[in-house]
């Protein structure tokens, strides 16, 4: 824990507000970095207070990914803008079969913003960072003028190391892969949207946001042969077939009838004229992996809870046009191609 | 989902599937135009020509609001937004089809111009309660079935006072558009366009009701089956229009009658009438001027009435020479007869108003049916090859 400094008076984390101080690089920001960063992130690396972090990591490749938060609105449920941004970053990490292990933190806020939004959105980033094994190591605050800013951004940069053995990506992607996602599709995007001031409708449904390390780290250990994995977030799952058959120079046969949907996001959707498969998913995964593995894979995922729902869905084909087909429920074929424009804009 | 999965059962898809084969004819074809954009999306959303036997065809029709609506009109509300600086509030769908010079509205939202999409008229008048101190001007599309909430909403704007609120009203008909293709020369003299038969509008009849089309079926001899916008609807209405082609027969049958009456919903039609009257013309995106086809906001609601609130040029414009947009909403020529489609046309780049909205033939063919690629791109007879 950091020296604590003197300050006239304590920061009031019930009715205090963001102040442009706050931004300031003098005694007021150092009071918000200490009595509220710090207070939730503390870490060896954190408490350093340097400029940067210095830390040695375990042998291996290293992997890093940064990721920026804007979603609107930033309590949502099954989240927060906090926990959502330690989320998205952790899983762009493991997507490559690292295990994530530290994470910094941006903060852009807007003069005004309460501070005990503050503080819940800092608390949550803590408790995801904890529960995906990551340390937040350095961090950065920044105060904007009322109205130039909407509450609160975060940008994190998350690091990880690549066990022995494990290459993961795109163009390991081939023909006669079997195509795995890890549950329920649409979760995350229905969830926000049902909130959205134009569109108030009720829902049951809560954003799947939640680290995926684990799930992928039980994965690459009992298949270490998957050729690929990637978390179908904005575009939803459409816009991660098509970049895979793009990257793998190849063609997509996915069946709807594999594919889970959850009755209210299927009903939202129906509702407001959207496909499921370009909704936008937090929490879930979807991997490539050799057809003979396929079935274990699809196994050893189901006996953790963050895969209970794991289905095959489809198969990578033959294809010099990289085109990704559904069959349908209702029998025939179908393109699933790229969303057009923009489906719901500040999704994450 | 219940009251949707029963729609979309793949079991009894390919009961009627298999029925369609068996009754259609080897010895000649089918043609039948679904009018509405609804079916041509759920047509390709689904995959149902995958299911039809070759000789069984579908023509897909003008019923798709943004499409045929022509681009003064667009470059109109544009206008309103830009010089006006009203708050223009649209369908998401209309908000990216691109109007004169390239421009849309989204593209005169990203220049400063408060552009808002709402997803009914409604919020609309919400937006125009919050903002006193603003015009806000509602760009209403669509055929019937988005009429009577426009006719709503002036009600209540008028019952609420409001001042600052009026309707760009482009309104249309779908009657008007059917008699205008059974009588354009592609179909009555030329046989350019053979038809054989009609996928009546779904949403559309549940407010103007089946008796509308009894007139096709008898003064042009064109069976009409008014059918749901579910997948099994679309293939049972085609079974339906094979067996009434099969017996000679050209009646109004009713597919939708969970849904479609004869008379339609009397209210609805009432409220319209009550509120619109017919324009002497109007110009339709692929089918020019059409007689008697749409509806303007009747003198007692001036004061609601955008055309008469603010001055706005109607200009005509030159469409990009080579989209087939026309031929396409006329049922004349297919998506994939256009030297545009899919290279520059793409539903990120539209050049025509058939690719923007998902229920345009172009962008449902493109976004949905281009895996049928592979079959055209050797089929030397294929007018396109």
């Amino acid at each position: 824990m950091s020296t604590q400094r003197s300050y006239t008076s304590d920061l009031d984390l019930l009715k205090g507000k963001v102040e442009m101080v706050h931004g300031s690089g003098g005694k007021a920001m150092a009071q918000l970095i200490d009595q509220l960063f710090l207070q939730a992130f503390s870490n060896p690396y954190l408490d350093q207070l340097n400029d940067q972090a210095s830390f040695n990591l375990p042998p291996g490749k290293v992997v890093m990914a940064t990721d920026s938060h804007v979603i609107s609105p930033l309590f949502f449920p099954g989240g927060d803008i906090g926990a959502l941004s330690v989320h998205g970053t952790v899983n762009d990490v493991a997507m490559s079969g690292a295990v994530p292990k530290h994470l910094s933190a941006g903060f852009i806020l807007e003069e005004g913003f309460p501070l005990a939004d503050l503080k819940r959105i800092v608390d949550s980033m803590a408790a995801a960072a904890e529960e995906a094994g990551v340390s937040i190591v350095t961090g950065d605050t920044k105060v904007v003028e009322r109205g130039k800013g909407d509450g609160c951004f975060i940008n994190t940069t998350g690091i990880g190391v690549v066990p022995d053995g494990i290459e993961l990506g795109g163009d390991r992607v081939k023909p006669g892969d079997k195509i795995i996602v890890s549950g329920s599709l649409g979760d995350h995007g229905v969830a926000i949207m049902s909130l959205r001031e134009n569109l108030t409708f009720e829902t049951t449904i809560e954003s799947d946001s939640q680290s995926l390390h684990d799930l992928v780290a039980t994965m690459v250990e009992a298949v270490p042969e998957l050729h690929c994995l990637r978390d179908p977030t904005r575009g939803g799952i459409s816009a991660t077939l098509n970049e895979i058959a793009q990257q793998a120079g190849a063609g997509m046969q996915i069946y709807e009838e594999a594919i889970l949907v959850k009755p209210q996001v299927k009903a939202a959707c129906e509702f407001l004229g959207l496909d499921p498969l370009f909704v936008a998913n937090e929490g879930k995964l979807v991997a490539f992996c050799p057809a003979d593995k396929a079935e274990h894979l699809v196994e050893v995922m189901r006996s953790h809870p963050k895969g209970a729902e794991a289905a095959i869905i489809g198969e990578v084909t033959e294809d010099s046009l990289n085109f990704v087909q559904m069959q349908t429920a209702f029998g025939g074929n179908r393109m699933v191609d790229w969303i057009n424009g923009e489906q719901l804009p500040r999704i994450c | 989902m219940k009251y949707v999965d029963e729609y979309r059962d793949g079991a009894i898809a390919r009961d009627i599937a298999a029925r369609i084969r068996t009754e259609a004819r080897s010895d000649r074809e089918y043609n039948f135009m679904e009018f509405c954009g609804g079916h041509t999306h759920a047509i390709f959303r689904y995959g149902i020509p995958d299911l039809l036997p070759d000789n069984v065809k579908m023509i897909h029709g003008p019923g798709c609001p943004v499409c045929v609506l022509p681009i003064p009109r667009l470059d109109a509300a544009i206008e309103l937004a830009v010089t006006h600086e009203v708050i223009l509030c649209s369908y998401g769908d209309m908000l990216r089809v691109p109007g004169s010079r390239k421009r849309s509205l989204l593209k005169a939202k990203s220049e400063g111009a408060d552009v808002r999409m709402v997803y009914s008229c409604m919020d609309a008048l919400r937006i125009a309660q919050d903002n006193p101190g603003r015009e806000v001007v509602f760009f209403a599309i669509g055929f019937e079935t988005t009429t009577p909430p426009t006719a709503l909403v002036i009600r209540q704007a008028q019952k609420l006072g409001l001042k600052n609120f009026s309707v760009y009203c482009n309104h249309v008909l779908t009657p008007a558009a059917i008699s205008n293709i059974l009588e354009s020369p592609e179909v009555r003299e030329l046989g350019v366009l053979p038809l054989d038969g009609f996928i009546g509008p779904a949403h559309v009849s549940t407010v103007i009701g089946s008796q509308p089309y009894h007139f096709f079926a008898e003064e042009y001899q064109k069976p009409v089956v008014i059918a749901g916008f579910e997948p099994l609807d679309v293939l049972q209405a085609i079974l339906m229009l094979v067996r009434q082609i099969n017996e000679g027969r050209a009646e109004v049958e009713n597919e939708f009658a969970r849904a479609v009456t004869y008379e339609g919903n009397p209210q609805a039609k009432s409220v319209v009438a009550d509120t619109f009257e017919l324009r002497r013309a109007f110009e339709w995106r692929g089918l020019g001027t059409v007689p008697y086809s749409a509806l303007r906001i009747k003198a007692e609601f001036a004061e609601f009435d955008a055309e008469k609130r603010f001055t706005v040029d109607y200009k005509s414009t030159r469409e990009n020479k080579a989209c087939e947009c026309g031929a396409i909403l006329r049922g004349v020529k297919s998506p994939r007869d256009c030297s545009l489609f899919g290279d520059p046309c793409t539903p990120e780049n539209p050049l025509g108003s058939c690719m923007v909205s998902s229920e345009g033939a172009c962008a449902a063919y493109y976004s949905y049916g281009r895996y049928q690629e592979r079959t055209f791109a050797t089929d030397q007879t294929h007018p396109a090859a």
